[in-house]
């Protein structure tokens, strides 16, 4: 895969809410496709068919343990996706703090404190 | 007190969609004035470093019609943003079409994109939150492409240094 492809593999696989939540899961340690099927409300078949897609787009790997076969999380394209992500962020945020000057000079000046009298009052 | 304020956040709600959020210690007229005013939003949106926004023109209200236009400092080089303003609900709300102009810099992005944005507004901190609707994931990703001209090489050269179990989480909740 190029990396355009990885890219789109990943964002592919995060764009579902229960495939989110399992690697929200797998982001606290391994986990065999029953531990992981457990505190969802859909069937066995119905998670390994998300693990195959998260496992296409590289997001986890199968370990070593033959029986259990523990799924793991794999932080590369993860952080791929968050760096691509945080350029774009980047770029409001600048603007957002050149904003934030604006902001503060256009922000109307504090009255004078009571007691400090004008000379015109 | 000082309170620490929200900083840009960027996620992706859906497939074609980029929610951007902010927070700003002023009141939300005045926030709604900055982004609607043209000679203040030629001070501050002006995207990645080098460039800026010579032309800024705006009708802000249902039906009218904004033009705005940014210029490389290095090389002259143009691009732009037009579209016609569809919701304008003072100091709350604006929602805008917004067509891309390639000027001499290229590219493509799609039929447009749907930006919704509104203000809210407790405690005298403002909360900005920016949804573009792009039609389609490939214009989406197009757009968040911008400003990036060194490449996704750069990126993942970067990334080796930031991995590690807590990013991976980290990472999670940004998505």
């Amino acid at each position: 895969m190029n990396d355009s492809d990885r890219l789109d593999a990943t964002f592919m696989a995060l764009a579902d809410p229960t495939r989110r939540a399992i690697l929200a899961r797998l982001a606290l340690g391994a986990a065999s496709v029953a531990e992981l099927a457990e505190p969802f409300d859909i069937s066995q078949p119905a998670i390994s068919k998300h693990l195959k897609i998260l496992e296409r787009a590289e997001l986890i790997s199968v370990g070593q343990d033959r029986q259990r076969r523990p799924r793991r999380i794999e932080a590369k394209p993860l952080a791929a996706a968050n760096a691509w992500l945080e350029r774009y962020r980047e770029i409001w945020e600048a603007n957002f703090e050149r904003l934030d000057a604006l902001l503060e000079e256009l922000r109307p000046k504090p009255a004078a404190p009571p007691g400090k009298k004008s000379v015109f009052s | 007190m000082v309170k620490t304020l929200a900083k840009a956040e960027v996620s992706l709600p859906s497939d074609r969609e980029v929610k951007v959020t902010r927070e700003f210690k002023a009141p939300r007229e005045l926030v709604y004035k900055a982004h609607t005013t043209p000679e203040l939003v030629q001070r501050w949106l002006l995207g990645p470093p080098g460039w800026t926004m010579p032309v800024c023109e705006m009708d802000v209200r249902v039906g009218g019609k904004y033009r705005w236009r940014w210029r490389s400092d290095e090389d002259g080089k143009e691009f732009g943003f037009h579209g016609t303003y569809r919701e304008v609900a003072a100091p709350e709300k604006i929602v805008h079409m917004e067509y891309y102009d390639p000027g001499d810099i290229g590219g493509e992005m799609g039929n447009g994109a749907l930006i919704t944005m509104e203000l809210t507004e407790k405690g005298g901190v403002t909360r900005l939150t920016s949804l573009m609707d792009f039609g389609s994931k490939e214009a989406r990703d197009a757009a968040l492409s911008t400003g990036m001209t060194d490449g996704m090489e750069a990126s993942y050269k970067l990334l080796d240094g930031m991995l590690s179990e807590d990013g991976t989480a980290k990472h999670l909740s940004h998505l």
